[in-house]
Formats: C-alpha cells, sequence, structure tokens
C-alpha cells in the first residue's frame, strides 16, 4: 500500500474561481520509505498540496489518502514543517514542544522535547522563550515540533526557511533518518535533490512531470525546465 | 474520555501561561471597563428613583464590551501567527480547543470584572447582595464567552474581524445579557424599594446558557475550518 497517494486530487480556495482550481485532477503516489521532491513555480499548487494532506484544507474533488486512509483520518501519522513554525512566541522551546507531544499524547512528553532539543542542537535554549530566538533557531524547533509524535510520514514546506548553511545537516538528518515518508517542496534545488529519492513537477495545479529517481546531477535540467514552465 | 480531558488540560494551561505572560487581554480590558465606568458615572445622573433602572445596564456595557476585546483575541492572535494551524494538525477533538478558548476566556473576563466591580459599587454609591450580584455576573459572563467563543472562531477568517465579531455577537446575545441585567438589577438594593423578583431570570440565564454552550460545541468544528 503506498504511503500517500492523490486520486483525481482537485483543490481550491474559498472565492477562487472553479475554472482555475489550486490543484488539478493530480494523480500522485509515494511509496513508504521514498521522498518525494515536489517543485515549480510560484502558485503551481506545492503549498495547497501539502495543506491537503495535512488536514488543513479539502479536496473539492478526487482523495488524499495517507496509508489508504483519508489524510483528515489520521494526523498522528503525519508531521508537519512549514515556513510558519506553528510556535508560541511566549512559550520556551522546551514548553512548546511538550505543549504539541501532549496534544499528540506522546508519553514521557518532557523527556521527549528535550531528546529533540537536543538532536537540533538546541539543549542550551531550551528555556528561553521563542519568540527571542533567531529566525534560523524558530525553525529548528519547528522541525522538532514536527517529530515529537515521530511520525511515519513527514511533510515539508519550504522548512529551510532561515536557516544557515550548518542548520541544514540536522534538517537532512531528521529527514533522511528511520525510512520516513517525504515530501519536500523547497525554493533551493540543490537542498531538495539532496533529500529527495523523486521528483514531482507541478505547473498551474496539474502534474506535468515526473522523475522515478533523482540525483544532484539532475539540477542544471531541472532548472531550465522550471524557468520554461515560469514563462509559459 | 481521558485523552480529551487530557488535551483540554493542555490547551488551558497554554491560554492561561500565554496570558499571564503576554498581559494583553486582562490588563486592556481592565483599564478599558475602569475609563467606561468613570464616563458613565460622568454622563449619567443617578439618583435613588433611577438607580435600579440603571446601573445593571451600565455594568453590563462595560462587561460586555470589554469581553468583545479579550474575545476577538483570542482566535486572531492564533491565525495572525499562524499557530491555529499548529493546533488544527492535531489529532484531537476540536471541541476541547472551543472548551479551553471558552475557559480561558471566561477568566479573563471575570478577572475584567473582579477589577471593574468595587469600582462600579464605588462609583455610584450602590448597595449590593454580592453573592447574587456574583451570581448574575458569573452566569451572564459563562453565556457571552460561550457565544462570543463561536463568532470569534468565524470572524477570525475575516478581515475585518473587529467589525464583525460585535455584528454577529450582539444579537445573538440580546437574551443572555436581557436574562443578566434583570438578575444584576434584583442584586442591587434601593432604599424603600422592594428587590425584584429574579428567580425565572436567573433559569432563563441557566437555560440559555446551556444551549448556547451546547449549540455552539455542535457548531464549532463548522466554524473553525478555513478552507
Amino acid at each position: 500500500m503506498s504511503a500517500l497517494s492523490a486520486e483525481g486530487l482537485t483543490a481550491r480556495y474559498p472565492g477562487q474561481l472553479a475554472s482555475r482550481p489550486a490543484l488539478v485532477e493530480v494523480d500522485l503516489e509515494v511509496e513508504p520509505g521514498q521522498r518525494l521532491l515536489l517543485i515549480g513555480p510560484n502558485g503551481a499548487g506545492k503549498s495547497t498540496f501539502i495543506r491537503v494532506f495535512a488536514g488543513l484544507m479539502h479536496a473539492a474533488h478526487g482523495k488524499a489518502l495517507i496509508t489508504g486512509r483519508p489524510a483528515r483520518e489520521v494526523r498522528n501519522l503525519v508531521g508537519v514543517v512549514s515556513h510558519a513554525t506553528y510556535l508560541y512566541d511566549e512559550l520556551t522551546a522546551a514548553e512548546n514542544l511538550r505543549f504539541y507531544g501532549q496534544l499528540y499524547c506522546v508519553p514521557e512528553p518532557a523527556e521527549r522535547a528535550a531528546a529533540l532539543l537536543a538532536r537540533v542542537e538546541l539543549t542550551h535554549m531550551a528555556d528561553v522563550q521563542v519568540g527571542r530566538l533567531s529566525r534560523g533557531q524558530q525553525q529548528r524547533v519547528a522541525i522538532a515540533r514536527a517529530l515529537v509524535h515521530d511520525p511515519p510520514v513527514l511533510l515539508l514546506d519550504e522548512p529551510d526557511t532561515g536557516l544557515d548553511v550548518a542548520a541544514l545537516g540536522p534538517l537532512e538528518e531528521l529527514t533522511t533518518m528511520g525510512g520516513r515518508t517525504v515530501v519536500l517542496t523547497t525554493h533551493n534545488l540543490s537542498t531538495g535533490l539532496r533529500l529527495g529519492t523523486r521528483v514531482a513537477v507541478l505547473s498551474r495545479g496539474r502534474l506535468v512531470h515526473m522523475h522515478a529517481s533523482v540525483s544532484p546531477g539532475d539540477g542544471p535540467a531541472l532548472v531550465d525546465l522550471l524557468e520554461h514552465l515560469a514563462h509559459t | 474520555m481521558s485523552r480529551f480531558v487530557g488535551q483540554l488540560r493542555t490547551l488551558v494551561w497554554k491560554e492561561l501561561l500565554i496570558e499571564a505572560r503576554a498581559r494583553e487581554t486582562v490588563l486592556a480590558g481592565g483599564v478599558f471597563a475602569l475609563l467606561v465606568l468613570v464616563v458613565f458615572n460622568f454622563a449619567f445622573d443617578l439618583r435613588v428613583e433611577n438607580v435600579a433602572a440603571v446601573a445593571p445596564g451600565v455594568l453590563w456595557v462595560t462587561v460586555t464590551f470589554a469581553g468583545v476585546l479579550s474575545l476577538g483575541r483570542s482566535f486572531a492572535r492564533e491565525r495572525d501567527r499562524r499557530t491555529l494551524d499548529g493546533l488544527l494538525l492535531a489529532p484531537m477533538d476540536r471541541s476541547a480547543l472551543y472548551l479551553a478558548k471558552v475557559i480561558a476566556s471566561l477568566a479573563s473576563m471575570l478577572l475584567v470584572e473582579v477589577i471593574a466591580l468595587p469600582a462600579f459599587i464605588g462609583l455610584f454609591n450602590l448597595v449590593v447582595d454580592l453573592p447574587l450580584l456574583v451570581l448574575a455576573l458569573a452566569l451572564g459572563t459563562l453565556g457571552l464567552a460561550g457565544v462570543g467563543t463561536l463568532f470569534a472562531a468565524i470572524a477570525a477568517h475575516t478581515r475585518a474581524r473587529e467589525v464583525l465579531l460585535p455584528l454577529l455577537l450582539f444579537p445573538i446575545q440580546v437574551p443572555v445579557i436581557l436574562a443578566t441585567v434583570k438578575s444584576t438589577g434584583a442584586a442591587i438594593h434601593v432604599p424603600g424599594l422592594d428587590p425584584p423578583e429574579i428567580g425565572q431570570w436567573l433559569g432563563l440565564l441557566i437555560a440559555f446558557d446551556a444551549l448556547f454552550l451546547g449549540l455552539s460545541v455542535l457548531l464549532f468544528d463548522y466554524a473553525i475550518e478555513e478552507e
């Protein structure tokens, strides 16, 4: 069974014209353990795809399935990192992780929070309010937050936002370890090609290209394709 | 059930901790309530014969306006910072989120009332039946927090949320405000007048609170969905 599958998936935002949905009949399957790099020009539908599978948005038509079940019914199987951190500025890094751990009914949330902060190299900032952390540090806490319930599926919507080169290492390690299924969108193609094992290209909500495998050497051809799509 | 209670407790803890650290809602609401009471004190010429008719209305206009400030912030803050998405990602019953917001709003409104009530009694020189007044305030505030939280969730999706919230809330809130004003009036002693019978108004208030809270729990799932 596919870890994640889109079947004729169409989605539109409230007020959006029926003739121009954000996603148009996307068919896609991601097998367990695969890491799908989702790319496309601005407005291609990448973030919409992530929001539908995160259960934050309804599909207008078609299905968004995770392990064969509707995405909205299996929220505990999914971790999401977005350019928004979903963190509370007034709470410390450790309090934020404990809070989300308790919402996901994680056993021993305090220990889990401490372990994850160590993994993202922020143990020394555990008791600092998130509002006082740098953008890059906040994003590292956000990555820890997405992993707090140890989800088998990770949805990463531009997770490298605000991260410096040194911080990309823990991000890559955390997303590639444990055989998780990952769907990743990023504007940083070199990071994406290092993390991804497959590439899908979206344009104007449609799936227009699919690579069964990918390597860093595919970068120039994909850049050409993206430029072509951006101008058509 | 224990999972629901655990998540509710976690959400309430988060709300109260953030309010304790940010001190946005209670402080603003308290200062606002005091200002409104002072303005009313200058505006109305309260005498023995009209105090019973005017004072409860003054108190509830103050409480309702200060409450709308608090209610409006509860979801607007979550939405502006995108933390609402973080909450909606979690595998939890949405009614836990609703009840946590109601409890947090109720707590902050009651704190504002603790600030405003002595000023109200002092400025208008009133003799009150304090237990009855506290009961009327608590029940009225519960009704306001219950329906207000539902409409705050709806209004948070819109750009004109500050305008929309009172426009949605006040017409629905009329029965609760009416019952609360009558109950509050009975708690104010006016020399030479017998206190009015309020048993039916308190009963009505409890019934409205139960009805509005129950309906809001059922409707909140639809109100919070954005897309």
